[in-house]
């Protein structure tokens, strides 16, 4: 591609900065880009493809990210815009940014234990979860499964009471 | 061959569309089974561990089925409610009911939602777990080939599935050797599960006609290499879990090529209802 007909920074920059208000229905705290769902931006002739990468493939929020994110997009000024849901890259939860990271925490969910998303997390890496309100590491794995696809149930034993982990994924 | 000509070939297009659909339909009709347990299961932990499984697979059905759209194929939608039984391509593992001996006698009194009644009357949960160890541990082994598939989107979805499926299959392996040591009854409901279970299990590597295209396209193995994988993977676990192998076990096949048990249409009936209504409908 000639560099001539790439688009300038500044336009790609506006449409990150837009999906910057983008939050996920599930976890209102975090972005869409804080979360990594978001693979690439291009803008090309005034028209903006986004491709998002989905947290899980049954993941009920999906339709709604979906809309919200061509909403914010036609409000920083573009009308035409196309959303494409991409497998590739994989979302795993190692694309959460570490500001994002620091969010989960302080909204109540453990964040998860990095470098083990893509079918590489053990049962290890779901003890010892530290807790996000008092910060132990003495914590029990209550259930793997928990109220949303991407949450899992612990157990606090130092201040004995219940959290939930944003799941290593 | 590259991926678009891998679409455009003739007889490895073919073959990969049998394969996709036997990929959805295993994981929709699954899903649709551990569904049955949302709201209703043994403790609270496993309503929510059954009903997240089965939210997990219906999204992996809907992610092949549109695989199968951008080949050509009806949208999934059409695909998952517009078909009869005899266009379906699971294996009979995924479309047993969980009534084990409780089927010579049904409840009494039904009310409006008989499939629910029945659940809470006579649902063996054991079969449920046990189906689930079979299935997940075949569905990480089939997961981890096709992330070496040739044709990329599939390898792009086997790499973004293997996540999910890694807590299916942890699921069944922290539960399986604890009920299979805890008492006599756990131990022998889980047996008896293994037990009428595994011929069906065995059925999920059916050998089909489109075996040798796609192992030489490189898009998947062959089914009967898969099986050796699952069957060392599941082993283990087995013995671990005090649990023994029927012996002689004949497979049980037809589901890939859409001869099915009856069971199947009492699944459809359930998934199928709204939309046989009114397919515009929107819910």
């Amino acid at each position: 591609m000639a560099a001539s007909s790439r688009p300038p920074a500044t336009e790609v920059d506006r449409v990150w900065k837009a999906l910057e208000g983008v939050t996920d229905p599930e976890i209102p705290v975090l972005s869409v880009v804080e979360m990594g769902i978001i693979a690439d931006v291009a803008v090309r002739d005034g028209q903006v493809r986004v491709r998002m990468t989905p947290t899980f493939a049954g993941c009920p929020a999906l339709d709604v990210m979906r809309e919200s994110i061509g909403h914010a997009v036609r409000a920083a000024g573009y009308e035409d815009v196309a959303v494409d849901v991409v497998f590739d890259p994989p979302w795993t939860s190692d694309r959460i940014s570490a500001v994002g990271r620091q969010k989960l925490k302080d909204y109540g969910l453990a964040p998860p234990a990095q470098n083990c998303g893509g079918g590489r997390v053990t049962e290890s890496a779901l003890a010892g979860v530290s807790c996000p309100y008092c910060e132990s590491a003495d914590t029990t794995l209550e259930s793997i499964f928990g109220p949303t696809l991407c949450r899992a149930i612990h157990y606090c034993n130092a201040c004995r009471q219940s959290f939930e982990q944003f799941k290593p994924v | 061959m590259t991926t678009a000509a891998l679409a455009h070939n003739a007889s490895t297009k073919t073959a990969l569309i049998d394969l996709l659909y036997r990929l959805g339909d295993d994981s929709l009709i699954i899903g649709h089974r551990n569904s049955e347990w949302t709201g209703i299961g043994p403790i609270l932990e496993e309503d929510i561990a059954f009903s997240s499984m089965a939210q997990d697979k219906i999204g992996h059905a809907l992610a092949f089925y549109t695989l199968l759209h951008e080949l050509g194929e009806p949208d999934p939608d059409t695909i998952a409610y517009g078909r009869g039984p005899e266009r379906f391509r699971c294996c009979s593992l995924v479309t047993l009911d969980i009534f084990g001996d409780g089927k010579s006698a049904p409840p009494a009194a039904l009310s409006n939602n008989p499939v629910r009644d029945r659940v809470v009357a006579q649902g063996d949960w054991a079969i449920s777990l046990v189906r689930q160890f079979f299935f997940s541990e075949a569905d990480a082994v089939r997961m981890a080939a096709l992330e070496q598939s040739a044709y990329e989107p599939l390898a792009h979805l086997a790499r973004k599935l293997r996540g999910e499926i890694k807590y299916h299959t942890l699921h069944a392996r922290t539960l399986l050797p604890r009920l299979g040591r805890a008492t006599a009854e756990s131990r022998d409901r889980l047996q008896s599960a293994a037990a009428a279970l595994y011929p069906h299990a065995l059925g999920m590597f059916e050998p089909t006609p489109h075996d040798a295209t796609l192992a030489d396209a490189g898009i998947a193995p062959a089914e009967p290499e898969l099986c050796d994988r699952w069957q060392r993977e599941i082993a283990p676990i087995m013995d671990g879990s005090g649990l023994v192998f029927p012996p002689r076990s004949s497979p049980v096949y037809g589901g890939r090529t859409g001869k099915h048990l009856p069971e199947l249409t009492e699944v459809l009936d359930a998934l199928q209802k709204v939309y046989r209504l009114d397919p515009t409908a929107i819910w």
